[in-house]
């Protein structure tokens, strides 16, 4: 440690080459920053205490599939279920069919199965008293400029009202937070209406449900209480099929694409460029001081203490840089999510990715180190000098 | 003075990089003549030229900073291609499914076939229009098709991966409306009985859709019946006769949208009118290469999106990496330089000189990322789920021409830059204090 001074003065000898192999390092660990986040948010998505506790009940067939509105009923006679709602796909659109807005269609008490989206009282009632009464999430209001009181037109891309139309208009009555920004900043873009009004109004969904809900009491019964569901509804025309909440997304995002295998690829390549450049930088840096180490040496700075300053001067150098890489996307992270109008929900960098991130930088440096270091401590005092 | 300079030379680097962006390939290959020709012509040139192969030829004792150079720009071009060609491939695939001599009619407002329903009157409707090309019976080529979800276990996975394939019921005339697809295996599957043909994609992607196999859809047992290709999108999903996918789904008569084949690409216009004037049917038509290049607009613009951002930030490493080596290499060579303008040789020629050697390597970079590229990436099987379908989608990452052109464009772009900034430094080092160092 006391020898900090003399190797950050070794670090900072050059100036100009120690910044522009800085500015290397920053974008490499900046990228490593944001893509890792994109990982994260793919490996984080329903992985929440509540969705562990809940179960979707779809249809076997297929998840556009309907299920008969009679088993909300001997679902809830399963032992091991505590609550169970049901929702409906909507396909809701505002003003361009193309600008598709996750809407549900669902039951009055949808909203008590998901303690983490957070609504005031006054607006539930309002909801549940307003037969064209929506629900909308937070981002989704922003994003469309709408506020509690709107009358909004919403076209459905699946299903028109009794006379073939498609525009469907709702009235605004509340807004949902989610309170549980990790897991579930879906819910911000949520659009929820009456499953009632839904049925009501168009000729083809005639009571059906397109999925349940349930929570079961204990956690640690799931795998049990999804069979017993799905033993329900066994050879006849509409088996289900129940899945944790946790397992269905999982299961839909790796059908959506292997994010894992992109990220490493695209980072193995940027990390392969950084180590050849860091230690290119690094080999300079040594070979330049050729002379100055053999001084050292000679006034009696050990081999070993002479490795280690080297090696200290590369892992210093890989940890600035990717200290402010990592730092830089740490705060950029937000600013995309709300740049790209909450199309990208990115959690922040979180203690995980830094973790992975500082050993990575360690790791670097040492190997960029280890050469130059080794050349170091090897330096033979005579030969050196003479050079 | 040396900041207006500098910042000079920033707003030369915006209005070069600008219209480097928009340059065809023909414009560059014409200024690398021009260059050429300067260089052997003139006197400037052909000094730049000897100046510059004195560097080139020093390149050896150097390797391992210009290997800085080569591989930063390489793993740049290597990363942005893959990507974009990720895009390629993806838009390319849908695009292919689609024709100018097709039509695909929905009821209204439907964003995709799975959103839209149409009951049997409407489809009859849209059958009888004319412009509908006609078969030798005098039947219109129009196929009323149903499209769907089923559920599979995934090759490769737990009894408990699923996932989702498109299952398209078709009409009697699909083979007649869509001549691309035929049969690779097995046979067609029988009107009016619980069979299936598969495309090679969804065999690909999942278990058990080999002929004569028998697979589960809900509580029901249908008989794979063969394998069939086309090329496209469709390889990604599953056939079986309409009326017997309705029965399965309790769609009753109903279907999601009718595919026709036109008498005459011309005569979509007639049609489309001939569909709004009636005023039975509530529905919108569009040809089916305009309605599958739209369904991918929304991923491929992602997967642009990210490319671009990805190997801007990765540009941005390398481009310092490069400007790094060829500082380092302008200051060994600082006494060289110096000697040759005391004798005589002007800015110009050492700026050219250095530029020149830059952006070489990073040619031979981006050459070698783009070949990378192509090499492990061109053609290798990629799947998603397609936005407006409900199934997977299995394309082929597709590393076209014009995605290597953009790579080498990155590349002597960075080059450009990195070489640049230290070939001004090389130009203004006072001769005096540059020859009195060690």
């Amino acid at each position: 440690m006391k020898y900090l001074h003399l190797v950050w003065a070794a670090l900072f000898r050059r100036k100009t080459r120690t910044f522009l192999t800085l500015v290397s390092i920053i974008a490499a660990f900046l990228l490593f920053g944001l893509l890792d986040a994109v990982r994260a948010s793919f490996e984080q998505a329903g992985q929440s205490a509540n969705g562990a506790q809940r179960l979707q009940v779809g249809a076997k067939l297929s998840f556009i599939q309907a299920l008969p509105s009679s088993l909300e009923a001997q679902i809830a006679q399963v032992p091991g279920v505590k609550d169970v709602t049901f929702a409906n796909w909507f396909g809701g659109a505002y003003q361009d069919p193309h600008n598709q807005v996750f809407s549900f269609a669902v039951a009055p008490n949808y909203l008590d199965l998901y303690p983490e989206i957070s609504v005031s009282g006054a607006e539930k009632k309002a909801f549940l008293a307003t037969r064209s009464g929506a629900l909308v999430g937070e981002r989704l209001a922003q994003k469309f400029h709408w506020k509690v009181g709107d009358r909004i037109p919403m076209q459905s891309t699946i299903f028109p009202d009794r006379e073939g139309n498609k525009n469907w208009t709702f009235d605004i009555v509340g807004i949902l937070h989610s309170t549980d920004k990790k897991s579930g900043g879906f819910f911000d873009q949520m659009f929820l209406l009456n499953w009632k009004y839904f049925d009501d109004t168009t000729p083809y969904n005639q009571g059906q449900v397109g999925w349940y809900v349930t929570r079961v009491t204990d956690v640690k019964r799931t795998d049990a209480v999804a069979k017993a569901i799905d033993a329900l509804s066994a050879n006849s025309d509409h088996e289900t099929r129940s899945q944790t909440e946790q397992a269905a997304t999982a299961n839909w995002l790796k059908q959506l694409a292997d994010i894992g295998l992109i990220v490493s690829s695209i980072m193995g390549a940027v990390f392969f460029t950084l180590l050849l450049l860091a230690g290119n930088t690094m080999m300079q840096a040594v070979r330049e001081r050729t002379s100055e180490l053999a001084v050292m040496k000679t006034i009696g700075f050990s081999d070993v203490s002479m490795l280690a300053m080297v090696l200290a001067e590369s892992v210093l150098l890989l940890l600035l840089g990717g200290v402010v890489g990592l730092g830089l996307a740490t705060l950029l992270v937000p600013a995309i999510g709300a740049g790209s109008g909450g199309m990208l929900n990115l959690p922040t960098v979180g203690a995980s990715s830094w973790a992975l991130g500082a050993g990575l930088m360690v790791l670097f440096g040492v190997i960029v180190g280890a050469v130059p270091a080794a050349s170091a401590m090897r330096l033979n005092i005579v030969d050196a000098l003479r050079r | 003075m040396g900041v207006l300079r500098n910042l000079g030379l920033l707003l030369f680097l915006v209005v070069v990089m600008i219209g480097w962006v928009v340059l065809p390939w023909p414009g560059a290959a014409l200024l690398a003549l021009l260059v050429a020709a300067w260089l052997a012509l003139t006197r400037r040139g052909r000094q730049s030229a000897s100046v510059a192969v004195v560097g080139i030829s020093t390149l050896r004792q150097r390797l391992g900073s210009s290997a800085v150079i080569v591989v930063g720009i390489a793993g740049v071009v290597g990363v942005l291609v893959a990507l974009l060609s990720m895009a390629e491939g993806y838009a390319e695939t849908l695009r292919k499914t689609g024709g100018l001599d097709t039509a695909i009619v929905m009821r209204g407002a439907s964003a995709s076939e799975v959103m839209s329903v149409m009951d049997r009157d409407s489809v009859t409707q849209v059958a009888q229009t004319a412009g509908i090309a006609r078969d030798a019976k005098g039947e219109p080529l129009a196929s009323p098709e149903l499209v769907v979800a089923a559920n599979l276990p995934i090759k490769g996975g737990t009894a408990d991966d699923q996932g989702s394939v498109q299952l398209r019921g078709v009409g009697a005339q699909a083979w007649a409306v869509r001549p691309q697809v035929r049969i690779v295996e097995g046979r067609r599957f029988e009107n009016g009985l619980r069979e299936l043909i598969v495309g090679r994609g969804a065999a690909r992607q999942f278990a058990g859709l080999v002929p004569g196999q028998e697979v589960r859809l809900g509580n029901q047992s249908w008989k794979v019946a063969g394998v069939f290709a086309s090329g496209d999108a469709l390889e990604s999903e599953v056939w079986a006769d309409a009326a017997v996918v309705a029965d399965t789904y309790r769609r009753g008569s109903s279907r999601a949208s009718v595919t026709v084949r036109l008498a005459d690409p011309k005569d979509f216009a007639a049609f489309k009118t001939a569909l709004e004037a009636n005023p039975q049917l509530k529905v919108d038509v569009a040809t089916t290469l305009d309605y599958f290049s739209k369904q991918s607009e929304g991923m491929t613009k992602v997967i642009r999106t990210v490319g671009m951002v990805v190997g801007s930030i990765m540009g941005i490493g390398a481009l310092f990496g490069a400007l790094n080596t060829m500082f380092a290499a302008v200051a060994a060579r600082a006494r060289e330089i110096a000697t040759l303008r005391a004798i005589g040789f002007a800015g110009l020629p050492v700026v050219v000189a250095v530029m020149l050697e830059t952006m070489l390597l990073a040619l031979l970079g981006g050459v070698i990322g783009g070949f990378l590229a192509w090499g492990i990436f061109n053609g290798y099987q990629a799947s998603t789920l397609a936005g407006g379908a409900v199934g997977k989608l299995d394309f082929e990452l597709h590393v076209t021409p014009q995605l290597l052109w953009t790579g080498l464009k990155w590349a002597l772009a960075i080059g450009f830059i990195g070489g640049l900034f230290p070939a001004m430094r090389a130009a203004r080092m006072p001769v005096t204090a540059a020859l009195r160092e060690l």
